[in-house]
């Protein structure tokens, strides 16, 4: 991955290619954190909130949200927490994440969200926690409206 | 991804639609990880049990929709066949004899019970702990198994020499109904050798050291692969027991090896395959105690709870913790719960190890844990364990303080109400 310069300005819009790991196309607000997520433990699988208590989404709701983190952490409960949230209508729309392991990849797998890995650039780099993100995993393009000037 | 003729028939529904759900759950998920096909596999170890409370509306339209939900991912509910290969069931939510004391409402007992039975019935093997390998599942080197519960991964993979990645629930239920994975990870030889060579600089002999050192390499290599070098006691099961639940609770180590005693390197060159470490990271007496420090999240010295056998007990810890208590009594304000497999509980009865740790107030739980279970007796704020693991865990899950030291500082604990360990 190379990481560049961003000089984003709002409402300009960057498109990023990568792999599909669930095909789809989902959009929504982008809900960043560069710390893994725990399913089991660091979620609570009816509201669609991070609950762990030193994370740094502690509290916030991942509910319809464009989730971009680095990938899964802790018990092999992950995949089964985040099924839950589907079943529950609080799952993220769309997963993207830079870190590939089992956990990821089954829990994308039954949350049944578009999700995407392998990406050409780093999208830490051009996706902050409030733009709007097109995911088009059919095409393996994220599509990333800035919703203001990133420093 | 390819699949062989018996696998296309599989997902074709030749032999029938559980078959065929699980086959496409396979599939999603071994394209979604890039795996180029499938392994057969004749050890499967997952979570079953229908015995939460947030699957009660599934389990109202009867346990076939359960798997077909929870282990499948299927919105089809399909009727469950036998098991297709050797299946068992890891740890649970209830103790089914000691259900009162976890406050375990009993329809929730009863519904763990048929679960069990439907189960059961199926072949799924109800050995209901998070160390299958203390009870009668022991891979040999070389298995492919599709295992779930991390620290019991980290001892087939490392200890056994046998290969799994860390599964789920989903993928265990299909691969219980086919006999395949994905041939993806930790499945293929050449992702197994050593990335991070760890120089332990100073002794490290009983239990409890082993859990720091595990909390140490989890904590610095997190999902990589460390190999331990100049350890100067030779380990047995109890300390890589708990060596393996701490490094895959601080980070997410999944293998490691120890040349000369863990199943697949007998030397270090072996462990890198030839290669070099990426890292080189030295653990003596000053990262110690920044573990010891780490794990203690209590600053009040009166003790409610606490907590032995995590991972699962074996029967050399059932006798010596019944060695501690034989004559004592432990304090009215604090409650003492062991956790050991139903099996090896059978033996510490027969042995008399059992009465001895109930006649001093204590109680001997099996199935379950409190970190799983979410279950500890009411009203605690802090508690003390022997286990890594569940000082890392516990705390965050239960918001309450906690305490880490050796088994005898626990039961010192337990027996005086108060924290007398090392601050």
């Amino acid at each position: 991955m190379r990481s560049q310069p961003v000089e984003a300005q709002a409402g300009q819009t960057i498109v990023i290619k990568g792999r599909a790991v669930v095909k789809g196309r989902a959009y929504g607000e982008a809900l960043v954190t560069r710390e893994t997520i725990s399913g089991w433990g660091g979620i609570n699988e009816r509201e669609g909130t991070v609950i762990e208590r030193r994370h740094e989404l502690v509290g916030q709701s991942f509910a319809g949200k464009v989730l971009l983190f680095p990938g899964a952490k802790g018990s092999s409960g992950w995949s089964a927490f985040f099924h839950m949230t589907r079943l529950n209508g609080v799952s993220p729309a769309a997963m993207l994440f830079t870190r590939m392991t089992t956990k990821m990849a089954l829990g994308a797998v039954v949350t049944r969200v578009p999700s995407m890995t392998d990406f050409e650039q780093d999208p830490f780099e051009h996706i902050s926690t409030g733009d709007w993100v097109e995911v088009d995993a059919d095409a393996g393009e994220v599509r990333i409206t800035k919703s203001r000037q990133t420093d | 991804m390819q699949l062989t003729d018996y696998e296309k028939a599989m997902l074709d529904g030749v032999n029938g639609r559980a078959k065929a759900a699980a086959m496409d759950l396979l599939v999603r998920y071994g394209k979604a990880v890039g795996a180029e096909r499938l392994v057969e596999t004749n050890n499967v170890a997952g979570a079953f049990n229908a015995s939460s409370p947030s699957v009660r509306h599934i389990v109202d339209k009867g346990f076939d929709a359960v798997y077909s939900e929870l282990n499948l991912d299927s919105d089809e509910v399909v009727e469950i066949p036998h098991m297709a290969v050797n299946t068992w069931q890891l740890i649970t939510g209830i103790d089914n004899d000691n259900w009162k004391l976890q406050g375990a409402d009993e329809s929730l007992v009863q519904s763990q019970r048929d679960s069990e039975a439907y189960l059961g019935d199926k072949g799924v093997n109800m050995c209901a702990t998070c160390t299958p390998y203390q009870v009668g599942n022991v891979p040999i080197k070389g298995e492919h198994c599709a295992w779930m519960e991390s620290s019991a991964v980290i001892y087939c993979n490392s200890v056994l020499g046998a290969r799994t990645n860390v599964e789920g629930k989903e993928s265990t239920g299909a691969a219980a109904l086919t006999g395949r994975i994905p041939y993806w990870g930790y499945h293929l030889p050449e992702n197994r050798f050593g990335t991070h060579l760890i120089e332990v600089d100073i002794a490290v002999d009983d239990m409890m050291d082993w859990g720091l050192l595990g909390y140490f390499v989890g904590e610095q290599v997190e999902e990589n692969k460390p190999v331990l070098n100049n350890i100067m006691h030779h380990p047995n099961m109890v300390k890589l027991k708990h060596f393996g639940a701490a490094a895959a609770s601080s980070g997410g180590v999944e293998l490691y090896h120890i040349p000369g005693i863990t199943a697949e390197a007998n030397s270090l060159a072996e462990a890198f395959g030839h290669g070099k470490p990426v890292e080189t990271l030295h653990y003596g007496r000053k990262e110690r105690e920044q573990m010891y420090q780490k794990l203690q999240s209590a600053t009040d010295r009166k003790v409610d709870f606490i907590m032995l056998g995590c991972p699962h007990n074996s029967i050399e810890q059932m006798a010596l913790i019944a060695e501690l208590l034989r004559g004592k009594r432990i304090h009215h304000d604090t409650e003492l719960w062991v956790h050991t497999p139903r099996a090896i509980k059978q033996v510490a009865e027969r042995n008399g190890y059992l009465r001895a740790i109930e006649a001093a107030g204590g109680v001997v739980m099996s199935d379950t844990c409190p970190a799983i279970s979410r279950r500890m007796p009411k009203g605690v704020r802090v508690i003390a364990t022997d286990s890594a693991k569940q000082a890392h865990y516990l705390p965050a899950i239960a918001n309450v303080q906690g305490w880490f030291g050796s088994v005898s500082d626990c039961v010192n604990a337990a027996i005086s109400g108060q924290w007398q360990g090392r601050v």
